[in-house]
Parts: structure tokens; sequence; C-alpha cells
């Protein structure tokens, strides 16, 4: 059977919108080559080119599978094997004939859509793929409807099929198992995010995160929000300097206190929260200090870092509890003695000022630290001036204009100078609270470097030295967003109501976001345990619940039908319900009426072929018309129908033949 | 008046012989008010049906050969000046009859082809600004050529669709024609021919197919049929409001041929090819064409 042009023209409309954003992801050679399949088929199409010869696609396809192994030296894998997938539909099209192969090429399409989503699980792309297989449908009706080209309907029907299927996938979303661990791990993409914080910090650089609105985690509290002071969303911790450079406790030789778990006592209830994190393409959840329990897959270092076992490559839900008040135990010598270790070159007025304040109890030294930047005219700025060859000493006696990394960088040097352990820890501090939704956006322009120390009586404390700048000494900045959001109340005053339109739409459109985050990504094997607990379906085990995802999906079709088969059935009154005993009679001597066969055909048909029924199916068949077709009275022959089938036994055949 | 009209069919099937089928065919059509599509080859009796069935209804018969070169006031008729009264005169042309044969007519240019089919349609002729009604009943039989397509100009869809039926004559079968061979001049029997119907009695008749019974059952029947032919991939495009109505007069007159005050499905199944055939166009280029094999699709249809 030969394809309806409108039809293919279809095909290949829904096939270009499926293919767009694999050919975005392809090598750029890619898009040349599809490109032109694709226009080869459109004028195959509108302007009847022939098919390609043979030779030809086998070239192509050569061609197609050499490129892709030369790009990605596999054809396996998520990215390769996309791409294989691509081509290999670009060249199907070139041999489009019959109807099945454009069901293959809609079924692959299908296929193209889904696959898109492994790499990609945002809002628009979840979007994208619903007008995709909305498309690839109206294709799939526009092919099996080769009468003229009528293409709302073709539209209406898919979307109406769509939303026929829609509680089926409803239930199959909701009930089909899903696994803790997946089977197979989804290849890493190229497309992985590669934003975040460092794993160190160096005086100096200037942070090219501190700009990004970019959204770093959200996270729904069980309770209320707790005050801005306390949140403080821990990140690497940083204890080894050059004088310049901080770095994290070397991962290579991990020494042995490494290994251990911190140990603290709380003095509070832990607070319970959601933390949904975008890609970062490191190993740091970032709890809320300190986190109170260490989920599966993920450890707690000695000085609390939460790492995750694997690199945080696609957004992630987790649910987590910090207690923000505690002590932390003893301090083991190893790490004591890190807590002091400064470079003998490095820095020597900021020595001598901390050789000051040396005799003094570790209490008395902070509150000095902390003085000396309240009390001298030290600055907060994003752009602060360049640093020489020994920086904290610059930063501490010279431009005394910097951010969070410059003050916790000398806060930490200058106590350790004095003898108490120090360290820096870097992460993000405070977030912004969706109105909306109620949840806590944190962006990367939050990220925050602090300190702490450790005193004998509370253990690890932490001091946040930039926070004891007074407010008039923050160089205005549009980004000083710590300072923004503590005076947001008086800030937005001064918004005019365009600019409060447009956050409050930034607002809403987060809280889709974080919505289909919680609801469609962050569905998975832990989230579906407490619903089905809740809805108590996991009292049979997880068996119960296939079969109940069998049962549910076999009474959703088995409704339709009946609904059918009912609706089908109402039509059918007394008379019709006769006359198909009366078919059913001959049908069972081989006598089937055809179902276009009018009663009279059909009756000549019998009396043609069993001479001896003649009389009795001609009585029965003009009281049959009579009734149905003529002016019969129902209430006379109805009766006599009923009385006359009732008599008729076609299988029996009377003695006088 | 169901022997009467058998009365005709028979006459008529004995001049034009081995073809009742079709000679029944254009008395339903007549009776349902339409007009008849003949579409066959040369010298297989087309014009002779005509002739037979004005004399034995005892109709006023003009016939029209239509050429390239033929206006329409060829067929409406002309205003003549005329001296002695000093004003226009309308001289009616061929039209003003009560069987028209138009013969050929897709030798003429779609410009005279419409001015027929206006006529067919409105039952009445519009010239220099005075409408003139037609004679009641009219009837009009339009054959054409299926063979010889060059220089003639096919009649579209959209003026098919007036004719309630086309149907085709065919060669006759070896026993008719051996008859025919054998038997006297059919011109002469012509001649003979007496009318068995007045104009009257066909008028009686044909608002008596209109009071023939159908049943809902049919209806769901007609429709059923309708809407296989608008979502059948068989078919370009479905059928029309008026091919529906087309349908049901003809099943209509076909059951009062047969005797009958009500209509059953195999009266449509009778008149469905002739009604259907030249209304719909099927998608396969290649395969069987003709009434039949449009017709053929319908079995997909069950009768409800």
């Amino acid at each position: 059977m030969t394809l309806p042009r409108h039809g293919r023209l279809w095909l290949l409309a829904a096939l270009t919108a499926a293919l767009l954003p694999q050919l975005l992801r392809l090598p750029p050679w890619f898009i040349p080559y599809c490109v032109a399949l694709l226009g080869w088929r459109l004028a195959i199409d509108l302007r009847d080119w022939p098919l390609p010869p043979r030779w030809l696609r086998v070239l192509l396809t050569l061609v197609g599978i050499g490129g892709v192994l030369a790009g990605y030296r596999t054809l396996f894998g998520a990215d390769a094997g996309l791409a294989l997938l691509t081509v290999m539909l670009g060249l199907k099209l070139l041999e489009l004939r019959s109807l099945r192969d454009a069901m293959v090429v809609i079924f692959m399409g299908y296929f193209v859509v889904a696959g898109g989503f492994l790499v990609d699980q945002s809002i628009y792309v979840g979007v994208y793929l619903l007008v995709n297989v909305l498309l690839l449908t109206a294709a799939l009706i526009a092919l099996s409807h080769p009468a003229g080209p009528q293409h709302p309907f073709y539209l209406r029907r898919a979307g109406l099929l769509l939303l026929q299927a829609l509680p089926i996938t409803v239930l199959l979303f909701v009930l089909f198992p899903r696994l803790s661990e997946p089977l197979w791990g989804v290849p890493k993409t190229s497309s992985s995010a590669s934003t975040g914080i460092s794993d160190h910090m160096t005086l100096n650089n200037i942070s090219e995160l501190v700009d990004s609105e970019e959204v770093a985690f959200r996270v729904r509290f069980d309770g209320p929000v707790p005050p801005a002071s306390q949140l403080y969303w821990r990140g690497p911790v940083l204890w080894v300097t050059d004088g310049r450079r901080w770095d994290p406790v070397s991962r290579d030789l991990p020494p042995r206190w490494q290994m251990l778990p911190g140990r603290y006592d709380s003095l509070d209830d832990p607070v319970r929260y959601a933390l949904t994190l975008e890609a970062h393409n490191a190993h740091w959840i970032f709890p809320l200090d300190l986190p109170a329990s260490v989920p599966n897959g993920m450890a707690l270092t000695a000085d609390f870092q939460l790492l995750s076992k694997r690199k945080v490559i696609a957004r992630q839900r987790y649910e987590l509890a910090s207690h923000t008040r505690y002590v932390t135990g003893p301090l083991a010598d190893e790490m004591y003695r890190l807590g002091l270790r400064l470079p003998t070159a490095a820095n020597p007025r900021t020595r001598a000022l901390a050789a000051q304040w040396a005799h003094l109890p570790a209490q008395a030294i902070v509150d000095s630290a902390i003085n000396h930047f309240r009390d001298q005219p030290f600055w907060y700025s994003r752009r602060p001036p360049p640093l020489g060859d020994h920086p904290v000493d610059d930063f501490l006696f010279t431009t005394r204009r910097g951010f969070c990394e410059h003050y916790a960088a000398a806060f930490v040097t200058l106590m350790r100078a004095a003898g108490v352990p120090a360290r820096v820890v870097t992460g993000y501090q405070g977030g912004e609270v969706n109105p909306v939704s109620d949840y806590l956006i944190v962006r990367q322009s939050d990220a925050h470097a602090w300190a702490e120390v450790w005193l004998d009586s509370d253990g690890w404390v932490r001091v946040d030295p930039t926070a004891a700048i007074p407010p008039h000494r923050v160089e205005a900045t549009t980004d000083a967003q710590r300072f923004r959001s503590t005076d947001a109340a008086t800030l937005n005053i001064d918004l005019d109501w365009a600019q409060r339109a447009l956050a409050e739409l930034r607002y809403r459109w987060d809280a889709v976001n974080d919505a289909w985050n919680q609801w469609i990504l962050g569905y998975n094997h832990q989230r579906q345990k407490e619903l089905l607990e809740q809805l108590g379906l996991l009292r049979f085990g997880w068996q119960g619940v296939i079969a109940l995802l069998a049962g549910a999906i076999a009474a959703v079709l088995g409704a339709v039908t009946i609904y059918l088969l009912l609706r089908m059935r109402g039509r059918h009154d007394a008379l019709v319900r006769i006359y198909q005993r009366y078919c059913d009679k001959l049908a069972r001597i081989g006598l089937r009426r055809a179902p276009h066969e009018g009663p009279r055909d059909f009756a000549r048909r019998v009396a043609a072929q069993r001479p001896d029924l003649a009389d009795s199916s001609d009585e029965i068949i003009t009281l049959y018309i009579d009734l149905r077709y003529g002016k019969g009275d129902a209430a006379t022959s109805l009766p006599l129908l009923r009385a006359a089938v009732s008599r008729f036994h076609p299988g029996v055949r009377r003695a006088s033949d | 008046m169901h022997t009467l009209l058998n009365q005709v069919i028979t006459q008529a099937g004995s001049i034009i012989l081995g073809k009742e089928h079709p000679i029944r065919l254009a008395v339903a059509c007549l009776l349902a008010r339409g007009h008849l599509l003949i579409e066959d080859l040369p010298g297989v009796g087309k014009t002779t049906l005509a002739h037979v069935l004005a004399s034995t209804l005892g109709l006023r018969f003009n016939r029209i050969q239509f050429t390239s070169d033929l206006l329409p006031a060829d067929i409406l008729g002309v205003a003549v000046y005329e001296r002695e009264s000093g004003e226009f005169r309308f001289h009616p042309g061929p039209i003003f009859a009560q069987l028209i044969l138009a013969d050929e007519v897709n030798r003429a240019t779609p410009k005279t082809q419409s001015a027929l089919l206006e006529a067919m349609e409105e039952h009445q002729v519009t010239s220099e600004g005075e409408t003139r009604p037609l004679p009641d009943p009219f009837f009009v039989i339009a054959t054409q050529n299926p063979a010889n397509q060059i220089g003639t100009f096919p009649l579209p869809e959209s003026q098919l669709d007036r004719f309630l039926m086309r149907i085709e004559l065919g060669y006759p079968d070896a026993q008719a024609e051996r008859a025919l061979l054998a038997g006297r001049d059919r011109r002469d029997m012509l001649t003979e021919l007496r009318p068995v119907m007045t104009p009257e009695q066909l008028v009686q008749a044909q608002a008596q197919v209109r009071a023939i019974t159908v049943s809902p059952a049919l209806l769901d029947y007609v429709q059923a049929l309708l809407e296989y032919s608008r979502h059948s991939p068989h078919f370009l495009t479905g059928l029309s409001p008026r091919a529906g109505l087309a349908l049901l007069a003809g099943a209509r007159a076909w059951a009062m041929l047969h005797g009958r005050d009500y209509v059953v499905p195999e009266d449509v199944q009778a008149v469905l090819p002739h009604v259907v055939g030249h209304r719909l166009q099927q998608v396969q280029a290649e395969g069987a064409r003709g009434n039949a094999a449009v017709a053929a699709w319908f079995d997909e249809v069950a009768v409800p």
C-alpha cells in the first residue's frame, strides 16, 4: 500500500521535531549530514525525487557509523547510542516505501524522544517531549487515514488518544516499582553540569560564582524555616594553606582520622528537611550545620563534610536532618596540629599582630580578632584590589577591602598564629524563601566562606568574621546578596511595581520547577515506598503492588470494554435479539449471514440451500421486515415472531425430505 | 400503480432486449424525480431507451445533441425581435419538454453544460430577466461516452452530483443479441408504441414514492453507509448529504417498483452502486473501476 503524501509530510515534520534536540547535541558535522537526509526526504515528498539508489544508501550508512565512531570512539552508551539512532532514523527515511517502514520510523521516533529525557530532565524538555509525542501520534493517524489531509482532525484525535492513555500512564508512574539502585548505571553524559563550589580557595582570585543567579539547591523544611543566622550550608572544609591558597586535607594521602566519621553531641531536636541539589559534578551535599544522620550512599568525614559516594551529576533529592546546636567531641592530636599549621615564611605582620594576643584565653583571642575587623576601617567589597606576596598581610594592613574569603582566610591565619586551632569552611549561607510555595532557594550567589575555631569548652565553634563588618561599610554592589536579603523589607519599598511583579513571576516559575523536581523527578524508590505505605498498599509487599498494578490496568481496560459493549447492546432491542437468534440458529448449520446481507437476501439464500426451511424462514423474515422496516405493530407481531423463531429448528430435517 | 409501472418496464423491455435491470433503474430514477446519466459506448441503445420511455409514458420528448459549439441559448431559448408586434418574443429552446435526451453531454463547453445542469436543478429557466418554469414531470437523460475523451469537457464532480444515478447499459447477452438480430427493425417498433401511463399518473406515482415508509433502522443503515464513505481509507472524499438524500429517494422508488410501501436494506443496496458510483473517487489508482467496484467496498458496512 502506498503512503499518502500528507501522511509522509506529517511523518517528516514530527520526526524533524523529534530529532532537533538530538542534532543540537551531536558533533557539529552531523548537522549538515542529517539536514541533507531530511532535505532529500522533503524533496522526495514535494518534488517527487526518486529514492536514492542502494549503493548510495550503503555509502551514507557507512559514513554515518564511521562518524559516530570517530566522534565517540564507541557505538554504545547514551550519547553514542542516541547519535547512532539519530543517524539510522535519518537513513531509514530514504527507504520509506510501505506503511510498515513508516511504522518502524514512528516507533523509533518515540524511542528517540524518550531517549532525550535520559540526557536532560528539565521541565522544558518534558513539555517538548509531550509535544513530540503528540506530533508523532498525529503522524501515525495521518498515515493510516489516506483520505484527504485533515490536519486539525489528526491533532485532535492524537490529543484525544493521549488523554485516554493518561489514566494508565498515571497508574504506571505511581505504582510501577522503582528500583532503589538502577539496574544499569545511566552512563555519564557530556552535558553534566560543572558549576558549583570549588574544592579550594585562592585569595586574589575573583570567584566566578559570586555573580551567578543560578540555583544551587532548594530546601523544603518540615517545620518552620530556621532563622537566617543559622542557615549555614556546609561544603568543603579547608585546612592546608601555603599562605595564599587553601586546600582540604589531601584525599590522595588520607590520614587515619579522615576515615573516622565525625561525632558530636546535639543540644536540640533535629531540623528535618528535603534538599534538592542541582548537578554540580562533585561529591558534596550541602547540609545545614551539622548533619544529624548519614543517608545511604553517603559518608560523613571527621570535619563533618557530607559526601555522596557518587558524584552528583544529575539533580538529586535528599531527605536530611541537622542539629543547629551542638558540642563536638574531643580533638585528635593530628587534627589539633593540622589546625595550627601555618607556613613559616608567609605573612609576618599578621603573625606579629597575633602574637600580641597569644597570652589571652581562646575566647578572648576570637573576640579580639572580631573587634579588630569591626573597629579598624575594613570594608566589604566584591571587587577588592589585588594582593601582593603576603596576601593576608596586605589585606589586614594595606587594602582592608575584601569579601568573605578574605575575612575567613585572614581570621583563620590570625587564630592559628595566636595558638587557637582553626579552619575555613566553605558552602552557602542564607537563601531566599519563595513566598509562593514556602521553600528556600539557595543560589550560587549565596556562596560563602566562614571560619571554625576550636575552644576547649565547646569544641568547634563557627565564627563568621564577614558578619563583623557593619552595614555602612559594605560597598554598594547589586551582588551583595546577603546584605540585601537581611534588608529586604526596607529595600522592597524602593522597588517599583514592575520589579516586584518580575520577582513574583520568578518565584512562581521557580515554584513550578520545584514541584516538577519534587513530584516528577524526585519520585524515587524512597518516596514511592512512603506513599505506598501511607496508602497501606505495601502490606502485601512489592509483589502485591505489581499484582495491584496489573489488576488496576485490567480494571481500566475492562471498564472501557464493558462500557463500549453496553453502548452497543443498548441499541439492540428485543426485535434485533430475536432476529439474531434466528441467524444464530442458521449459523449453527453453516448458513452464516454476511454482515452486509439484508434479511430478504439472506432468506432467499436460506430457501435456495434448504428448500425445507423456506416456508418457516419466510414467515420469520416477513414478520421481521414488517416490524423493523415496515409499519408492523410490535404488540401483535412481536410475539408471533418470537414464537416462530422458537419453533424454528433448522438442525432437524423433516421426515418428508 | 405498481402493475402499471411494471407494464412500462415490460413494454420497454420488449424493445431493448435483455436490459431489464437498467430499465428498472431508469424508471426508478424517474420516479425519484432525479436525472439519469448513462455512460456507455455508442450503439448499445442509450437513445432508444430514452425514446422508449418517452413513448411509453406519453411524455413530450426532445433530443439535444451536444457539440463543442453549442451555446446556452441553443438549449434554453432566445428572445427574437418581431417586426409585426415591434417587440421581443421568447422562443423556448428544446429544454422545454418533459423528457430531454442530452446526448454526449461532455462534448459541450462547461458554460453550456452548466446551463443545462442549472435548469435540471432548479426546474426553471431564467432568460432575459424572466423566469419560466419547466414542465412537470421533467426528466433529463444525459449520455456520455467513456472512450474518445479527446476534445471533451468531462463533467466536474460537483455537476456529476446533480445526477441521481449513473448507469451503464453494456452489451446484450448472446440470447438477447440473437433475438435482436433476428427481430424487426426497432425504429418501426418505436413508432407503434402506445403510452401505458399518462404524465399525470407519473406525477401521482412520484408523489407516492415520497410517501413510502422509511424506518429508523433503515435510516441507521443509510447513515452508516454515509459515515463509512467519509471515514473509509478507500475514497478520497465522502458522500455529500445530497448523495444521502439521493440514496434514500432511489431506494424508495425501488421499493415502490417492487410493490412495497416500505424500504428494506436490499432496496438501498440495489440502487447504491448507481447512486454512489459517480460521486466517489477511489484512492487506489490501479484496480477495478466503475460502479460495481465502488459499491463493493460498502460490503464492509453491516446491516444494523
